[in-house]
């Protein structure tokens, strides 16, 4: 998946200005920059969820835009920040929708359905809350509610989009190793945006980091951050411990 | 799939057994709305039958019945030639056009809640009643219904669609349609076409306000199969196109955002219920003229019992809408006999109170999310 010169405006705003970015099979992206850079924006329109005012967005080497709704479905799983549902619907329901681009009109409810749902409600550990409505959960439910039903679509791209920003820490170890294990095991590729710089550098192969809509540093997770590129990407003063030359850890120290 | 990891702690399932089990509940949480459906066809039939039974002349229940089977399934048994008369000539189709109207302004109200994800959404959201309104007070102002009796009835569906053509237009720019923009764009047109309305009484006589007036208020009486015949084939166009739609209208509850991702083509199904609910919600109120709350309240009340899933829920909605204005109707001929009410106030009347009771009751009802 390539973006070429990618370029988003709303109502006369820049979001994004000229982004090229790529996104190697199998790895795990991070996109880092501080609010309002534009990492949300990136992830839709590399997920073929917005379409970029300028540029284009490159699947296989066609545009993703030409990509039917449903076909693209199948390929690329998204989940966005604050996930939304109409009262009522039950922890199944939900994940089932995750099935929407397999089941043709009048199609039945098959085996394959059933055991996608199924995996993906156990390996996010919400089985035991499938006769629920989801909008009784705590927040760290839904979270991994909606990332079954992503993983229900069995996707080869998964778009994380602050995926941890509401979880206690042990959900958000949970998550993290649940999608690189997802990831490994299944050779998924995972695209997400993080705001924790020690998360991205832990789990992440690759980051990309924005800055006012374009693309201020992109690298191997452990070469790119340094004390300088955090200073004017996040305006913070930081120390970054290295381990041979490899960054392990970021200390923040002051603004 | 291979099966997936598990965090932390718990839980090996998803073996076969496992699976197998999940099925067997996935299949016991079919039996109540199945049930559901069941009992609501059930009350349709009897709303049916009462309906066509009570009036002014007082028919029996069990002949009432015999007469609307024998003739609706065209078997050749000896029927009483004065029931028959009553019941099939008189009393039937407007029963039955109170049944269609009120089935399709309750499936196009849960379909448009459920595109707006907007409790306040009815039918006329769109501005499609009160741009039929317009239509057909225009074709009374000029003095079409001595022209021939179609005319009014046309203007009006014609009204209802070019309200939704401009209304859509102006909240749709470059292929995408912005709900919030509809929703004003349609309640303006609707404010609009109501002062043009008011307008026009300043400029007519007492007889033709008084034609006009009726209309607003929704008008069964004098239906004949004529009627039906010329509203069943749209509203079912519309209400089966938008039950074709469930899935999508499901998934659109949780953003469009999210429904895109999914493999919804999202703007290709917000433009289909537009155009659906138009129609169906156009042909109703082109021949019956505006009937308020039923497209409001059917779906809340039904909502709450069988659950958010359009699959479930606008078929539920239509039959209960369909009972409802029917029994709605009936009110109206028998409340105050010999004088009737206009259908529209008893809806209100009736429907309103009891909605509140369930408001009061049931907080979950406006708790969309």
């Amino acid at each position: 998946m390539r973006a070429e010169a990618v370029s988003y405006r709303v109502h006369g705003h820049t979001i994004l200005q000229g982004v090229d970015a790529h996104v190697v099979s199998g790895e795990f992206l991070g996109i880092i920059g501080p609010n309002g850079a534009g990492k949300t924006t990136l992830m839709r329109v590399l997920a073929g969820l917005a379409r970029p005012t300028a540029g284009r967005v490159l699947w296989q080497g066609r545009p993703l835009t030409e990509l039917p709704d449903r076909e693209r479905a199948r390929r690329i799983g998204f989940v966005s920040q604050n996930p939304a549902i109409g009262f009522g619907f039950t922890v199944r329901d939900v994940v089932s929708m995750g099935r929407y681009p397999y089941r043709r009109l009048f199609e039945g409810w098959r085996a394959a359905d059933q055991e996608a749902v199924q995996a993906a409600m156990a390996a996010t550990g919400v089985s035991h809350l499938e006769d629920r409505p989801v909008t009784d959960l705590s927040g760290g439910e839904r979270q991994r509610v909606f990332l079954a039903r992503a993983l229900a679509q069995q996707p080869r791209v998964l778009f994380l989009d602050e995926p941890i920003a509401n979880l206690d820490v042990r959900y958000q170890l949970e998550v993290l190793n649940l999608v690189s294990g997802l990831r490994e095991r299944h050779g998924w590729t995972v695209v997400m945006a993080i705001h924790d710089l020690n998360w991205a550098l832990r789990y992440c192969d690759r980051l990309l980091v924005l800055q006012a809509g374009r693309v201020a540093a992109c690298g191997a997770a452990q070469s790119v951050l340094n004390e300088d590129l955090i200073a004017t990407v996040f305006g913070v003063k930081s120390r970054v411990e290295r381990d041979g030359g490899r960054a392990v850890r970021v200390e923040f120290l002051s603004v | 799939m291979t099966t997936l990891r598990e965090p932390g702690s718990a839980r090996k399932a998803a073996a076969p057994a496992g699976l197998s089990q999940a099925r067997g509940r996935a299949h016991a949480a079919l039996l109540r709305p199945l049930a559901l459906l069941a009992g609501f066809m059930g009350l349709l039939a009897v709303s049916v039958v009462v309906a066509t039974a009570v009036g002014t002349v007082q028919l029996p229940y069990g002949e009432t019945a015999r007469v609307v089977l024998v003739k609706a399934l065209g078997l050749g048994w000896p029927l009483d030639p004065t029931y028959e008369a009553i019941v099939w000539t008189v009393r039937l189709p407007r029963v039955l056009a109170a049944g269609v109207v009120g089935l399709a302004l309750a499936v196009c109200g849960a379909a448009m809640q459920g595109l707006f994800k907007n409790p306040l959404a009815s039918p006329d959201i769109l501005g499609v009643s009160s741009g039929g309104a317009l239509g057909a007070v225009v074709g009374i102002f000029l003095g079409w219904p001595l022209v021939n009796p179609w005319l009014v009835p046309g203007a009006a569906f014609a009204g209802a669609l070019a309200t939704l053509a401009v209304v859509y237009a102006l909240a749709t720019r470059g292929g995408r349609t912005d709900l919030a923009t509809l929703l004003l764009a349609g309640v303006a047109v609707s404010s609009f076409a109501g002062a043009v309305i008011a307008l026009l009484y300043h400029f007519v006589e007492d007889g033709v306000l008084r034609q006009i007036v009726y209309w607003l208020m929704g008008n069964l009486a004098g239906k004949r199969w004529e009627h039906l015949a010329v509203m069943a084939p749209p509203v079912a166009v519309g209400c089966g196109g938008l039950w074709l739609l469930s899935r999508e209208l499901n998934l659109l509850m949780g953003g469009e955002d999210d429904a895109r991702a999914l493999g919804v083509p999202v703007e290709r199904t917000k433009r289909w219920v537009m155009v659906l609910a138009a129609l169906a919600t156009g042909a109703a109120v082109s021949v019956t003229g505006v009937i308020g709350f039923v497209g409001l309240i059917v779906p809340h009340i039904v909502r709450l019992l069988i659950g958010p899933d359009h699959r479930w829920l606008l078929p539920a909605s239509g039959l209960l809408g369909a009972s409802f204005l029917i029994l709605a109707d009936l009110l109206a001929r028998t409340a105050f006999s010999p004088v009737e009410l206009r259908t529209g106030i008893v809806t209100a009347l009736a429907g309103v109170p009891f909605f509140l009771y369930l408001l009061a009751k049931r907080r979950a009802m406006v708790r969309w999310s």
